[in-house]
């Protein structure tokens, strides 16, 4: 895999002339994880969707680079809230999404080592209808792992599923996801003490950091630093909307 | 079961016809006893059975070149928009011809054999087909077109992959309903102008009085949409069933 770089966007973004975010910086960087929170509106996907050259409603003005001043075309992976199964095919099938749309040969050893990976061993041969939301997560994700890209953009990816297979995928997807640059955008103060090592803040004038907790990811659940950090978080998210 | 309950009807409609001939006493030429209609159906089985077997010709090819046709056409007006924009109101606006009227014209142009028939069962399939699996093709998630782009594919490689795949259970919804309507449109076909099939048979009876072997040709007729009715239907739920990951 090639090195993971850093990554800045630089700008503003305006829908019909209304500006949804003006002048902010949000530097991605590099091999760590970025959690982007904020209020429903304030251009979080948009941001994600940017980086990933998606298109989107409005026009963007400002730049997106890279720390290796390469283009960012075809290194980045995303995984998305819904895991995006393609129903007709089965778990292994659907790991390999990426070569079948490209008419590549898939490489079937890898994805069943990255399925065993994420416990999906027993099941590489069943539909995605037959699993449970948190192994068709787990399936998504080795979907992600296997296009082995350096950037990985994550939109809330763990925020439809019961606790405790939310802490469970945050773990997994730490530990998958160690070395490459990743973004996750999310709503949940808890998920971002955990996982963060940096938490960014969107507002429509600034992507502000704030203090992540002092031991390093992933954190425990119950460290009394990830919870309180997540208090504060709260806290302060509450007071946006007062 | 349930085929149980369809015979039971069956029988239940037979009675109540036999006994409304018994009761009206109406001439054989107005309404023929059931008994009286299978009689004729056995006499002229052979007379039928040939008729028959023009129409279902006739409805097959039509079938599978208007669901041929309509499946093309849909996946090329979702393939681009400027396309969409320009056909889509075409074709709707093509439908507010009604097809019917134009069969004297394609037995002048088609002749009186069996292309006039299958033009015209082609004609009315063709926009059903092609309207349910367009609208199944622009009704794909838009994340999992988001996703397939950002990992590289193409236009075509997402139509062929996902989008087509996705709108099966649409293109099935069109093909149920193309299984009702080519016969109606091969029969029409037949009334226009023709020398062969159940429609050419029946008009054939009539103007005979033979009333009995013209309800022996409808009831063949209704016994040959209601198989390939179920045919399809067969099918079409495998499409579905297929396409939602319910097959093992």
């Amino acid at each position: 895999m090639n090195e993971a770089p850093s990554i800045t966007l630089q700008g503003s973004h305006a829908i019909d002339g209304r500006t949804l975010f003006d002048g902010i910086t949000l530097t991605l960087p590099a091999a760590e994880w970025t959690c982007l929170l904020g209020p429903s509106g304030v251009g979080k996907s948009t941001i994600l969707r940017l980086i990933l050259g998606l298109d989107t409603a409005g026009t963007f003005t400002g730049s997106i680079e890279a720390s290796d001043a390469k283009p960012l075309d075809n290194r980045i992976s995303y995984m998305a809230q819904s895991d995006l199964l393609l129903p007709w095919l089965t778990v292994l099938e659907n790991a390999v999404l990426g070569a079948r749309l490209r008419d590549e040969k898939p490489d079937l050893d890898r994805a069943q080592t990255l399925l065993a990976r994420v416990g999906l061993s027993d099941y590489q041969t069943k539909k995605p209808a037959t699993l449970s939301g948190g192994m068709r997560q787990r399936a998504a994700l080795a979907r992600t792992l296997m296009e082995d890209r350096p950037i990985v953009l994550l939109d809330e990816p763990f925020s439809a599923l019961d606790a405790g297979t939310r802490a469970d995928m945050q773990e997994l997807a730490a530990e998958v996801l160690t070395g490459k640059t990743v973004m996750l955008v999310t709503h949940d103060p808890g998920e971002a003490a955990r996982m963060a090592h940096q938490i960014v803040l969107l507002t429509p004038s600034e992507a502000k950091h704030w203090p992540v907790p002092p031991i390093p990811p992933i954190r425990p659940v119950d460290a009394p630093e990830t919870l309180s950090a997540q208090s504060e978080l709260l806290a302060h998210m509450r007071g946006f909307r007062a | 079961m349930r085929w149980l309950y369809g015979v039971a009807a069956m029988v239940v409609g037979l009675v109540l016809w036999q006994t409304i001939v018994w009761i009206t006493g109406v001439p054989k030429f107005i309404l023929p006893s059931p008994l009286q209609v299978a009689e004729a159906a056995y006499t002229s089985r052979a007379l039928i059975a040939e008729h028959a077997m023009v129409t279902i010709t006739e409805v097959i090819i039509g079938l599978l070149i208007g669901t041929v046709l309509g499946a093309v056409t849909a996946i090329q007006l979702a393939s681009s928009q400027t396309l969409q924009r320009l056909m889509l109101p075409i074709l709707v606006f093509t439908q507010a011809v009604p097809v019917f009227a134009l069969a004297p014209i394609l037995t002048l142009w088609f002749g009186y054999g069996m292309a006039s028939k299958i033009v015209m069962a082609v004609l009315i399939i063709y926009f059903p087909v092609t309207s349910a699996f367009h609208d199944g093709l622009s009704r794909v998630d838009t994340g999992l077109i988001d996703l397939a782009r950002t990992m590289g594919a193409t236009k075509h490689q997402i139509m062929r992959r996902i989008r087509i795949p996705h709108a099966l259970p649409s293109l099935a919804t069109g093909l149920r309903l193309a299984a009702v309507y080519t016969p109606i449109g091969a029969v029409i076909g037949e009334w226009v102008g023709s020398s062969e099939g159940l429609g050419y048979l029946m008009l054939l009876a009539s103007g005979r009085v033979k009333i009995d072997l013209m309800f022996a040709s409808l009831i063949t007729l209704a016994i040959i949409t209601v198989i390939l009715h179920t045919a399809v239907g067969i099918l079409a739920d495998r499409l579905s069933r297929y396409s939602q990951g319910l097959t093992s």
